[in-house]
């Protein structure tokens, strides 16, 4: 039995380096995931600004997608795009801009992100900022005007069609913060009313970051499932709030006005979106533990500063990016202590 | 009924270990011809002593260790040496080897222990007998012996351990041993105990598999073997690598490039302290050893006593495995093992399993790094393989040493939960190799030009 060996061909056996087993986890299920966790930000804009956000959301998206594999198919590279990370990108991006925005802006600004951030470096991995970020950063210098006029949110209908398509400008609650304090016309009581607005969502914004709960629930989906881990958005949410807690405006720490004003500013503007879906970007945030926490502070300390002191009323965008640029020192200087590392001889 | 012991990092793969976790082990009937390699261990190669129609019998000496960290081997069949040329390795490479055709009488040689009992006897003499026998680390290390017993003198040992965990999250071969071999291996634990004169002996388990640990307990409430204490670990992959070991049970770590004995322990799997009882109780050589066979396409998985030199084809055969399916055989463990480009590679001291895949998984790049940092939680040795991988890939070897790339222990536990599926292992071994030669050509500036 053992010499009639070669009485069937063995079929060609493959060889590689261990381990030859595999969690099923991959890049593309982690991009799944992300989409299903903008899920309910995405309804939330819908509701609140309209088929215009639906409208906008998909074109922002399909601009990135077809951008990517565009791009795949000119320079002769492996099509990409099956890994979602353009749609994800598309989709965050979209979130981040003001729901009345000129379609063809938002195109330009989601083939800005893959071709010129994300491509161009070396297509997904490779970025050294966040796509969407520095897309909505670019649409934020090149037409400051329609970037800064926030539609009001629609009111009473499901799909409140007209009212968003009029395009009734509102100030949001930053602009409307930082003007008060600006003018000294600055009583934070006033700010309460406005609390369970910033959580439910139907205030003026950007149109997938204005609903803390919606994208809470996302949140906790990512969280619980691992794909982000809660140092980042964390630090950079509770810096937020403590800075805003602390100089809130008022000379007073302990007051019922002092706890107002860090919940207006951590649930207005983009702190949770940012925070909990474009800080905590896999690629552009540290590796390290350490790292990943002085990302967070960083990214909460830069919103605070520009917020309080910059010319932006939201600064979020701009921490990020920022603090995108300190990834690869973060994680040098952060690296943890090796198991069995000697101590450095002098 | 214990505190599981855990370390940081680590991965939690599927538990392949069931079909085979409670079957008692059989023994393979020796194959027709048996192929032995002269490197069966990490260290020099034996030199070979026999020669091409040569009669041999079970147990006897057929190559002699070349220096003292090699390791002795010898026949696992009786009958006549075929040819002495160089055959398949389960490593790769092709080694040479005596080939033997079994004459199917298993004519031993005669055989005896220790002169006088162990617990008398001199502790030079009974390493000089286990590396007479070729005892080596058969957990995967392969490390003769004889190297661990005897720590250079300013390294005193004081804690042994004897890992009964199973090297692997799907190879329980060593497990099954403990449960059939449990008073063997608590003398042998004691017997390595007396060659060191450590302080203490820790015989450990794994706390998904209750029954060894039980019947470990049960065993060491005997008189004989109070000195021995039994702890458990968590069940989770790499808990049983001599380093996390040495760190989960002692705190102490293992300076970087150093040995256990610079944390004043050694480990030795339960399957090496088997090797170790027998040679000194009755000399009896290293020529077989269990190995638990498995794998989706083996359809019944087995744990089995091997002679060592038998081809993994017949191993895989005796398991019915459908080898026209078989699109990777592996030796060793899913984690670890070697895949094979030849069924006619031989079991060897070090192979504790042999594994048949049906699928496969890339063994290349598939997607960018997206420097998600699993990689680096899941490392028990808290390296940054990602980073690494990138240093590794850029030719930055300044980088790579100082991120520690040589402590890298291969586990492949980054590996396995890179969402990426770079085959970060790949990297590590070829950093260790670009530290290597550029150190080799720093010594030698002349040669590398």
């Amino acid at each position: 039995m053992n010499e009639s060996v070669s009485e069937s061909p063995q079929p060609l056996l493959h060889l590689s380096t261990p381990p030859h087993i595999r969690q099923s986890e991959s890049v593309h299920t982690i991009m799944l995931s992300v989409l299903i966790a903008l899920i309910p930000a995405f309804v939330a804009s819908v509701v609140f600004f309209g088929m215009r956000a639906l409208v906008l959301t998909l074109v922002c998206t399909a601009a990135a997608v077809g951008t990517e594999a565009l791009l795949c198919i000119l320079f002769r590279k492996q099509l990409s795009t099956s890994d979602l990370s353009a749609v994800v990108t598309g989709l965050l991006f979209a979130f981040t801009l003001p729901p009345h925005l000129p379609f063809w802006m938002g195109a330009a600004g989601s083939v800005f992100a893959i071709a010129v951030v994300k491509m161009a470096f070396g297509g997904l991995g490779n970025n050294l900022i966040n796509p969407a970020l520095a897309a909505r950063a670019f649409l934020m210098v090149s037409f400051p005007a329609a970037m800064t006029s926030f539609t009001a949110p629609a009111h009473g209908t499901m799909f409140g069609l007209s009212r968003a398509l009029d395009g009734v400008t509102e100030a949001t609650p930053l602009v409307y913060f930082k003007n008060a304090l600006a003018t000294g016309n600055f009583h934070p009581l006033d700010l309460q009313d406005t609390i369970g607005s910033l959580l439910v969502g139907n205030v003026g914004g950007s149109l997938g970051a204005t609903s803390g709960l919606a994208i809470l629930l996302g949140a906790i989906f990512l969280l619980y499932k691992g794909i982000i881990r809660f140092r980042t958005p964390f630090f950079f949410i509770g810096s937020v709030f403590l800075l805003s807690w602390i100089f809130n405006g008022t000379g007073d720490v302990f007051s019922t006005e002092a706890f107002i004003v860090p919940l207006y500013q951590g649930l207005g503007g983009g702190v949770m979106l940012g925070a909990f879906f474009l800080a905590a970007d896999p690629v552009t945030s540290p590796m390290t533990p350490w790292g990943r926490i002085l990302f967070g502070i960083g990214c909460g300390v830069i919103t605070f500063l520009i917020r309080r002191y910059g010319g932006y009323a939201d600064g979020v965008c701009w921490a990020i990016l920022l603090m995108n640029f300190c990834v690869p020192i973060l994680d040098r200087y952060c690296r943890p202590r090796r198991y069995g590392e000697r101590k450095k001889r002098e | 009924m214990f505190r599981s012991l855990g370390f940081r990092g680590g991965i939690h793969p599927p538990r392949y270990k069931n079909p085979t976790a409670d079957s008692p082990i059989e023994v393979l009937p020796p194959p027709a011809k048996v192929i032995i390699p002269v490197l069966q261990h990490a260290g020099p190669s034996a030199s070979i002593l026999v020669k091409r129609g040569d009669r041999v019998r079970l147990g006897q000496l057929i190559a002699e260790p070349s220096s003292p960290d090699s390791a002795a081997v010898h026949s696992s069949v009786s009958g006549v040496v075929l040819s002495v040329a160089n055959f398949p390795h389960p490593l790769g490479a092709h080694v040479l080897a005596a080939e033997i055709e079994n004459d199917g009488q298993d004519l031993a040689v005669e055989t005896a222990g220790v002169d006088t009992p162990w617990k008398e006897a001199a502790p030079q003499e009974i390493v000089r007998k286990i590396f007479s026998c070729g005892v080596v680390g058969m957990g995967g290390t392969g490390v003769p012996a004889q190297v661990n017993l005897l720590p250079p003198a300013n390294n005193p040992v004081d804690t042994v351990i004897v890992d009964c965990t199973g090297c692997e999250p799907f190879s329980v071969a060593d497990s099954c041993l403990v449960k059939e071999h449990t008073d063997e291996i608590l003398t042998g634990a004691l017997i390595v105990r007396k060659i060191l004169g450590a302080k203490r002996a820790i015989v450990v388990a794994d706390s998904s598999a209750a029954d060894v640990a039980s019947s470990l307990s049960d065993a060491c409430k005997d008189e004989k073997f109070r000195d021995l204490s039994v702890a458990v670990v968590k069940p989770k992959y790499p808990q049983s690598d001599e380093k996390i070991l040495v760190r989960t049970l002692t705190k102490r770590e293992i300076p970087s490039g150093g040995n256990p004995a610079d944390a004043g322990c050694t480990v030795h799997s339960a399957a090496t302290v088997l090797a170790i009882v027998r040679s000194v109780l009755s000399g009896t050589p290293l020529y077989q050893r269990t190995l638990t066979a498995g794998g989706p396409c083996v359809s019944t998985p087995k744990n089995l006593l091997v002679r060592l030199g038998t081809p993994v084809r017949n191993v895989l055969e005796f398991c019915g495995t459908d080898l026209q399916r078989a699109k990777k055989v592996v030796m060793g463990g899913p984690m670890r093992g070697s895949a094979q480009a030849e069924l006619d590679a031989p079991v060897i001291k070090t192979t504790y399993g042999v594994f048949a895949f049906d699928t496969l998984v890339p063994g290349v790049r598939n997607y960018n790094c997206i420097g998600c940092g699993r990689c680096t939680r899941a490392c028990p040795m808290r390296l940054s393989p990602a980073y690494l991988m990138r240093f590794v890939d850029k030719n930055n070897m300044v980088d790579a040493q100082q991120w520690g790339v040589e402590d890298c222990i291969e586990c492949g536990s980054c590996a396995y939960v890179c969402p990426a599926k770079i085959n970060l292992v790949h990297f590590m071994k070829l950093g260790k190799y670009r530290v290597k030669n550029a150190a080799a050509s720093r010594a030698a500036p002349g040669a590398a030009a």
